[in-house]
């Protein structure tokens, strides 16, 4: 099993998405420059968190004109597994990977806390190994993370089965309290029609070990993971 | 070359006579202008330290763990495991009043160069603030600007910031400050020098292209600010984090290549201050062809090129021939590099504009050369009046439940997490004590080991009496990491006072520092690296004298930690230390009676080390649940706080034999509060008595309420709300 975590200039999480992977998970794992066009050979590429381009113009809309993400998006069609983190789902949105926008927050700054999520689909390789409705701890890090995306988008949306996570409470209730950034219908994270591309704000990779005040991030990973492990065919 | 003796012009740029003539005497002729505006920002107070230096010799600054003391970009310690840690405290204040976000930004980005320009990875950031009075509109403006623009830099740069201080206070109104402490990790053998050496190699600018932005920021940052200040805004630079995360990342794969002879930031006075320091500690000259400077605009002079502070540049000398290879690593990240110039062997700085020479200066003269300024303090004659605080003459209150809540509420005391969930505190994953406790943890991955880190210092305290306040700020801030179950190891200090050509600030600053050094000398936490901000004042009016200890605690097993939440029903709350009538300087006696006067509580450095000894070891040997250093708001703040944070109530009945005021808000030093499962107890008490400190039973953890003798009786989710402003 091999993965690679894609490096932009400014990505910041690149760091953390390899060290979970090697050193937590024990998985092979080897970075991607985004000026690289040939990514054969992995079983899921990550996109990091970070400030690509500094968030110049708009957060992910100069990183998607890397020349990785032409072969990113090839490989996401061809059924591959592609998972986004917070400044990774915004450079997968502007790339039309995912549906939506991610704007700044509706607090206009940046936020920095552990968050709750609900587990609401658990029928893709990302969330594999996760209950359905299952209460995740898992900390956001974004000035833009407001998803939106209009009223028949949504409708898609929920239609498809696309919502994956949304913000809530401990006890798992979505309430607007719970969402930290005005994110419509409290989305944290969304999925393409297929499944196999996950975009999320919050961050998996920074919650695997228990040292660091939660180990919730491990459902997402071993999710992955098994699901590789047990899928006979290759992606 | 042109002459230029004119007054006006020296008179201009800040420099004395005395010094103008000294300029001569070096150059044995008179200097051009261009000579002159680089004397001018090299001997500013903040580039040469010239009216500091005698007193800053008082600091101790060795021990057998430290590898680098003052005098490169930053200190190091040896941590084991062949690691080392780098630090280094530095302040953007004047910026920070006439732009606060930029000004905070770009102090963010030049402490975090000084850092990896050792070669060391910049892994935390924390941030000591004082603001002037929290509902003075123009506070909220800066206070505003400045945590946006840590947010702004701090954040993309990738660098967590997980601690730091905000004060506010009127002594501040005018002159906010704004100090940023930045730690980095290497292996000992990645270690880089700021030094440029070996005749023939080449000097190589990298980073960010050159423009007219901060030029004599360093001068600006060396005298008062005044009502004409907002016309400096041209002296404040502008900070690009994006470049600056690049450069960490290609200055970083610089680390461990033997063609590369040293690295050097370019801050304050730019081009002037990182050549010369770099020639000065190599005891060679440099050759310097201003034409390959990468310049952003069109027809800058030799004047601007040199003095320009322009952000996010770097300065590489390697070894001849090598060029090409560090072109290769910079062209990578999409930064410019380019060779500027030459080592030479004759320990002259030489300026060259296409060929003609703009400036000659012997290399020493303008790193070192400053005539250093011994002054003479005097302890001010107000003191007398300020220092007298007669207690029979203090109303204790009626209803202790409203006192608490009032200082609990109050600005200093409230939580800081509507400040501190701006900045990443997690990036990087090695937070493992978050922001809001004593002290931040981080772990160092592959290792056991874990550091922890704090900055503190009270303004208050040191202008009742700079000599106990120095003391205080390094006892707090060595009791915070102890607290944690850190060994406190080595300390950067940001020295923040008014202009110090008038006797009674000298006094301030001579007083701070002497108490600083005997109290590193005691906790045995030298002074490895630090920063002096002078000139804090407008209209004759100083800040409160505030120096900032930031210091660095080990951890051998990061599983041994203590937060200061109360974690269980029943445990039991002792007090390591002793309760004293001392409400002198507190945060009660402001904000309940509206006076800053007394005398700041006494200091027993001995006794404080004992305190911190049982703390360290009952948290190793695993006996205590929580442990909370009891300091400003005194143990009624320490009570509520641990309560909160844990979510429990308390029950506390203590033997009063001082005010009832004092015994709850009162700020006697050397006190630590744990918890602890009474089947422990007696296991302290032997520790407490090996060292013979006292132990006090306050009561136990127990229900939803703070009870504290039959003067508080609140519940904590009361307390919550008002703590995180919310009621």
């Amino acid at each position: 099993m091999k993965f690679g975590v894609i490096q932009f200039p400014g990505s910041n999480c690149d760091y953390d998405c390899f060290y979970a992977l090697n050193d937590v998970f024990k998985v092979e794992v080897e970075y991607i420059w985004h000026k690289q066009t040939d990514i054969k050979g992995y079983d899921g590429i990550f996109l990091p968190g970070g400030f690509t381009y500094g968030d110049y113009l708009r957060v992910g809309a100069i990183a998607r004109f890397s020349p990785v993400m032409s072969v990113v998006i090839d490989y996401a069609a061809a059924g591959g597994l592609v998972l986004g983190i917070c400044n990774g789902f915004q450079i997968l949105t502007e790339a039309g990977l995912l549906p939506g926008a991610l704007m700044r927050n509706n607090s206009l700054h940046f936020i920095c806390k552990y968050t709750y999520l609900k587990v609401e689909n658990n029928q893709i390789p990302h969330t594999y190994s996760c209950k359905s409705g299952q209460v995740l701890k898992v900390p956001i890090a974004h000035g833009d993370g407001n998803y939106y995306i209009d009223e028949h988008g949504l409708s898609l949306l929920i239609k498809n089965n696309q919502i994956v996570l949304r913000y809530c409470e401990e006890n798992g209730e979505v309430t607007p309290k719970a969402n930290p950034n005005g994110a419509v219908d409290n989305i944290a994270a969304i999925c393409n029609k297929e499944g196999n591309v996950l975009g999320m704000m919050p961050h998996p990779e920074r919650c695997v070990e228990d040292c660091l005040g939660s180990s919730d991030g491990k459902y997402i990973f071993n999710s992955i993971l098994n699901f590789i492990k047990n899928s006979k065919v290759k992606l | 070359m042109k002459s230029f003796e004119q007054e006006k012009f020296w008179k201009k740029w800040n420099l004395t006579p005395k010094e103008y003539q000294k300029i001569k005497e070096y150059l044995q002729r008179e200097p051009n202008e261009v000579e002159l505006g680089m004397y001018s920002v090299m001997w500013s107070e903040h580039c040469s330290y010239k009216n500091s230096k005698p007193l800053l010799k008082l600091f101790p600054n060795s021990a057998e763990w430290v590898l680098q003391g003052p005098g490169e970009n930053a200190g190091i310690i040896d941590i084991g495991d062949d690691q080392i840690i780098a630090m280094k405290i530095e302040s953007h204040n004047h910026p920070s009043a006439i732009e606060p976000f930029q000004g905070a930004a770009t102090g963010i980005g030049g402490i975090v160069r000084d850092i990896f320009a050792m070669g060391a990875r910049p892994i935390a950031l924390l941030d000591s603030l004082r603001f002037g009075d929290f509902n003075h509109p123009q506070t909220q403006y800066l206070y505003k600007g400045v945590i946006d623009g840590i947010s702004f830099y701090g954040n993309c740069i990738g660098v967590p910031t997980v601690g730091g201080e905000t004060v506010f206070s009127p002594s501040y109104q005018e002159n906010i400050l704004v100090n940023v402490m930045c730690v980095g990790l290497a292996r000992k053998n990645d270690i880089l020098r700021a030094i440029a050496k070996g005749e023939g190699n080449s000097v190589i600018l990298i980073g960010a292209k050159t423009g007219r932005d901060g030029i004599g920021g360093a001068s600006f940052a060396s005298t008062e600010l005044n009502e004409t200040s907002d016309e400096d805004r041209p002296a404040v630079q502008i900070g690009d984090p994006f470049s600056e995360k690049l450069l960490i990342e290609a200055c970083l794969e610089l680390r461990g290549l033997d063609y590369v002879v040293g690295l050097q930031d370019c801050g304050a006075a730019g081009l002037t201050s990182s050549l010369c320091e770099m020639a000065s500690r190599g005891d060679s000259g440099l050759d310097i062809e201003l034409s390959e400077v990468p310049k952003r605009e069109e027809g800058m002079n030799p004047f601007e090129i040199m003095l320009s502070e322009s952000q996010e540049r770097m300065i590489v000398v390697i070894k001849k021939g090598k060029e090409k290879k560090i072109k290769n690593i910079f062209d990578k990240w999409g930064l410019d590099s380019a060779v500027i110039g030459k080592v030479t062997n004759d320990g002259k700085f030489t300026i060259r504009d296409k060929g003609e020479i703009i400036a000659d200066i012997p290399a020493k003269s303008l790193a070192d050369g400053v005539p250093v300024c011994h002054r003479k303090g005097k302890r001010p004659n107000i003191l007398d009046s300020v220092n007298r605080l007669d207690l029979s003459e203090i109303s204790q209150p009626n209803d202790y439940n409203q006192a608490l809540l009032q200082v609990l509420g109050s600005p200093n005391m409230i939580s800081k997490e509507q400040i501190y969930e701006n900045y990443d505190y997690m990036v990087r994953n090695n937070t493992v004590l978050l922001p809001g406790d004593d002290a931040a943890i981080l772990r160092i991955k592959g290792t056991k080991k874990a550091i922890a880190l704090t900055t503190d210092g009270n303004g208050r305290y040191c202008y009742l009496d700079p000599l106990i306040g120095g003391k205080i700020a390094v006892a707090e801030a060595a009791r915070n990491l102890s607290c944690k179950g850190s060994l406190p190891r080595a300390v950067t200090d940001c020295l923040n006072f008014g202009n110090p050509e008038k006797e009674t600030i000298y006094w301030q600053l001579e007083e701070s520092i002497k108490g600083i050094s005997e109290a590193c000398r005691v906790l045995q936490t030298p002074v490895i690296s630090g920063n002096v901000s002078l000139y804090n004042e407008s209209k004759g009016e100083a800040i409160y004298p505030t120096p900032v200890i930031g210091m660095v605690g080990i951890i051998e097993d990061y599983h041994h930690i203590c937060s200061m939440a109360f974690k269980n029903h029943d445990d039991l709350i002792v007090l390591l230390g002793e309760n004293k009538e001392e409400l002198g300087g507190s945060e009660y006696l402001k904000v309940i009676h509206h006076l800053e006067k007394g005398m700041p509580p006494q200091i027993d450095l001995l006794k404080e080390q004992a305190v911190q000894k049982v703390c360290r070891e009952a948290i190793k040997k695993e006996l205590i649940s929580s442990a909370h250093d009891c300091s400003e708001g005194g143990l009624a703040i320490a009570l509520a706080e641990s309560c909160i944070k844990g979510k429990k109530g308390a029950e506390i009945d203590i033997e009063g034999k001082i005010r009832n005021d004092a015994l709850l808000f009162g700020e006697s030093q050397s006190r630590i509060i744990l918890s602890i499962n009474p089947k422990n107890l007696s296991s302290l008490q032997e520790i407490a008595d090996k060292y013979q400190v006292p132990l006090l039973l306050l009561g136990y953890v127990q229900g939803e309420k703070l009870k504290i003798n039959r003067l508080i009786n609140i519940k904590v989710s009361q307390l919550e709300k008002v703590w995180r402003g919310t009621k």
